[in-house]
């Protein structure tokens, strides 16, 4: 008898467990080996015009998708068993956790996070083989097995340098453990709507590739891409704005972002989505810009490899700790070099036959939206120089850090330009406007800016940075021109994206408001207080009164009670130190006190002599205005999802109905 | 005035000290009385990378390297250094890889000149695609 199946459990369960790791693992072979077969039967079709093999690309590309949807439910039933016969949950997991963090566990390291990329993938497909429409059939065809192409690199990835089924014999007594500052909700939520986000990206990558083999750059390869993109986009946001105030919450220094190699790693991509987004509209409604959206939706996707490979590789250190390994990052380095350098190479050759769209008018909606993704374009060529530069120098043997101060300084303006830009440019016309009718149209918001910078400059002269300053101003004014566009309009008869773009411009503006606040206006106070101590800050009463011991599910912690008051009735916080036994960890859990006009954000730190605790306490006027424009960004752009589906399904039915 | 002289004493003394220990660091978490200077503290420390950390400003870093070198900007900052003083010596002492804000240094001025070469370059692209001013 085998001696694995011989243990205390009996071999029934080992036989079960050893069943659900080898399904999935076979599924994940059948899954790569349809993906080569869907690349074949697209090329050898297309090539030779043979419409049987084309019958079979769509159905393939389905299976694949049940495929490592099967793979993936396998892993994460290996992880809620705590199946320690499986390397990966052994390294990962611990029996003691709670099934949430054994759920979300599977996707918190690294073979996990590329089976649930791969599974995206794979049901994205299934969703473009099952769904789309608007494409003429070789167009689909060529977008299928370029979908096939990229899937098989990552299938080759997972199964030959990172198999998420590995077997451990014999199977130890139990696991290492999470890291415990992925032991949050935020694990469940902000890694698979990144993913979510990436794939959304490769679709529209694949798109284009389709586009490109098929010599069919138009404005309904815009129409078939668009929504694609709008929910990559879509998800991207929520998934950096989730990021954010994940970190923003759990790692106890009330900083929201940090300008983190990882954090550049994920805005990049939505900086290139961002961009994609507008120029697809201008390809959509004009047939303009057909090769600047092909060449945005393959830098979108190679951004989206870029980060994953910054992460993955292990090439940076940082706060995200993930699994790093130097032999995957060369992998991932190769698919990258092999995927960027191939699109770039079709493009090239390609894009020449490509008939550029007729030049605009100086004023005009199309010169907006150009002059919109020039500015993201070159907020995105910063971002990327910074975040690989201190990566070249150090090649050199010259160690240099880039972080905030470059990013703040060098992006932050352009930034700024970008949104005056934004106020501008949906109250300008299409093909052609007369600057001064956009001028008059901007009247209001400018005496806005010119009176908000007025009572600013009496109020807080001198108090206050330069650029949170232009911050605030433009933030305003930009979030009352945001909502010029609904001006003089019958409400009820406004399309319903119209309303999406007005939502997502005003989200911008208050995102932007939220953070120029937080820099501005903050108020820190450290301080070593005893229980009993009374702490006043920014108008805020605390009563430290006790320290107590507390236990949890996998930790034990220190707790401070407090009072907080602002006038009116106390309420009672906690912040708290918490000790992780595996692996062993101490994170502090700070103590969020949210109001309409800001964040009470208290740590409770170590203590100092004489029985007093370090405490480092925040009033945070508006912060929470951030994500709240973070979710209003996402908000919108799933408004304008639904909007512009709804009305090409309208559509389809009004000329249904006009036949009959 | 006399907690300036001991500080000032402070100063001269740590240098020694910090060859054989840890200087000790009484302003790692607690701030300066002035509030104008403890901005301007604050705002350098959040551009000064902890050492021993991953990714982190020593403002935002619970590593005691990280107090220390806290409690070395407050302090001089109180003795009336500017900031920017303060970071060269830092680097002096560190190396480039302290300062969050790139240096001058000539291996750097590719970074600097990023924005406006990629600027210069966008706009000459976007006007090709402008259509020019008919003449009337």
């Amino acid at each position: 008898m085998d001696p694995r199946l011989r243990g205390d459990d009996g071999w029934f369960c080992r036989g079960i467990a050893s069943m659900i790791a080898e399904t999935g693992l076979a599924a994940l072979w059948l899954a790569a080996s349809l993906a080569l077969l869907q690349l074949v039967l697209a090329f050898a079709g297309l090539k030779g015009g043979k419409p049987d093999l084309l019958a079979a690309v769509r159905p393939a590309a389905v299976a694949q998708g049940v495929l490592t949807a099967i793979a993936f439910a396998s892993l994460i039933t290996l992880f809620l068993r705590s199946d320690m016969s499986v390397l990966l949950v052994v390294t990962n997991s611990h029996s003691m956790k709670p099934w949430l963090y054994k759920f979300a566990g599977t996707w918190g390291n690294h073979e996990g996070s590329m089976l649930l990329w791969v599974t995206v993938m794979g049901v994205a497909g299934a969703a473009v083989a099952l769904f789309e429409r608007a494409l003429q059939r070789n167009a689909h065809m060529a977008t299928l097995g370029g979908q096939a192409a990229i899937s098989l690199g990552f299938y080759a990835f997972l199964l030959f340098s990172s198999n998420p089924f590995a077997r451990i014999d014999p199977a130890p007594a139990d696991g290492q453990g999470l890291n415990p500052l992925l032991q949050d909700p935020g694990l469940a939520f902000h890694p698979p709507t990144l993913y979510l986000g990436y794939v959304g990206l490769s679709v529209a990558f694949s798109f284009a590739i389709g586009a490109l083999l098929t010599r069919q750059v138009d404005a309904a390869f815009a129409r078939a891409m668009r929504p694609w993109v709008l929910g990559a986009w879509v998800l991207l946001t929520l998934g950096i704005t989730a990021g954010s105030y994940w970190a923003y919450y759990e790692l106890g220094w009330g900083g929201w972002w940090f300008w983190d190699p990882v954090e550049n790693a994920s805005l990049m991509p939505w900086l290139a989505a961002t961009a994609l987004l507008h120029s697809v509209t201008v390809l959509a409604t004009r047939d303009a810009l057909r090769a600047w959206t092909v060449m945005l939706a393959v830098v979108a996707f190679s951004m989206s490899m870029v980060g994953t490979f910054l992460v993955r590789s292990g090439i940076l250190t940082s706060v995200h700790a993930f699994a790093v390994d130097p032999t995957r990052g060369s992998f991932i380095l190769g698919l990258l070099a092999l995927y960027i350098g191939g699109a770039l190479a079709l493009f090239g050759w390609r894009i020449g036959s490509v008939r550029e769209g007729a030049p605009f008018e100086l004023v005009s909606r199309e010169t907006m939206l150009v002059v919109n993704n020039l500015l993201l374009t070159v907020i995105l060529g910063l971002v990327l120089i910074g975040t690989l530069y201190p990566l070249m120098t150090e090649a050199f043997g010259h160690k240099v850090s880039v972080g905030a101060p470059y990013f703040d300084r060098i992006a932050g303006p352009i930034a700024l330009a970008l949104m005056v830009a934004m106020a501008a440019g949906p109250l300008t016309r299409w093909r052609k406007d007369q600057a001064r009718a956009v001028g008059k149209r901007l009247l209001i918001p400018l005496c806005i800016a010119l009176l908000v910078s007025i009572s600013l400059s009496l109020f807080a002269w001198g108090r206050i940075g330069i650029l949170p300053f232009l911050g605030l101003v433009i933030a305003v004014a930009v979030g009352v021109s945001s909502l010029a566009p609904l001006w003089k309009r019958k409400l009820l008869r406004t399309p319903l994206f119209t309303y999406g773009m007005v939502v997502a411009h005003l989200g911008c503006a208050v995102s932007l408001a939220g953070m120029a606040c937080d820099s501005a206006f903050t108020v820190e106070k450290l301080v070593a207080a005893r229980p009993g101590d009374m702490i006043q800050t920014a108008g805020w009463s605390l009563r430290f009164r006790q320290i107590i011991p507390i236990a949890g599910d996998n930790w034990t912690a220190l707790q401070a009670d407090m009072d907080a008051s602002r006038g009116g009735s106390s309420v009672l916080i906690r912040p708290q130190s918490r000790f992780f036994a595996s692996p062993p960890t101490t994170t502090s859990e700070a103590a969020l006190l949210t109001r309409w006009d800001g964040q009470l954000y208290v740590v409770l730190g170590e203590e100092v002599e004489g029985g007093r605790w370090q405490l480092r306490i925040w009033w945070k006027p508006f912060v929470t205005l951030i994500w709240l424009g973070g979710i209003m960004i996402a908000l919108g752009g799933a408004l304008a999802l639904v909007g512009r589906e709804r009305r090409g399904w309208l559509m389809k039915w009004r000329a249904r109905e006009a036949r009959r | 005035m006399r907690l300036i002289v001991a500080l000032m004493l402070a100063l001269f003394v740590t240098p020694l000290g910090a060859q054989t220990a840890l200087p000790p660091a009484p302003y790692a978490d607690r701030q300066i009385a002035d509030p104008a200077l403890e901005r301007k503290a604050k705002a350098l420390m959040e551009t000064i990378r902890c050492l021993t950390c991953q990714s982190q400003s020593i403002a935002d870093s619970g590593a005691s390297m990280a107090g220390d070198m806290r409690s070395q900007i407050r302090e001089r900052i109180m003795a009336g250094e500017q900031p920017e003083a303060i970071r060269d010596w830092l680097i002096a002492r560190y190396g480039d890889w302290v300062s969050y804000e790139p240096t001058a240094a000539p291996i750097l001025w590719p970074l600097w000149a990023a924005p406006v070469l990629l600027l210069g370059l966008g706009l000459l692209l976007l006007r090709g695609r402008i259509k020019r001013r008919k003449r009337a």
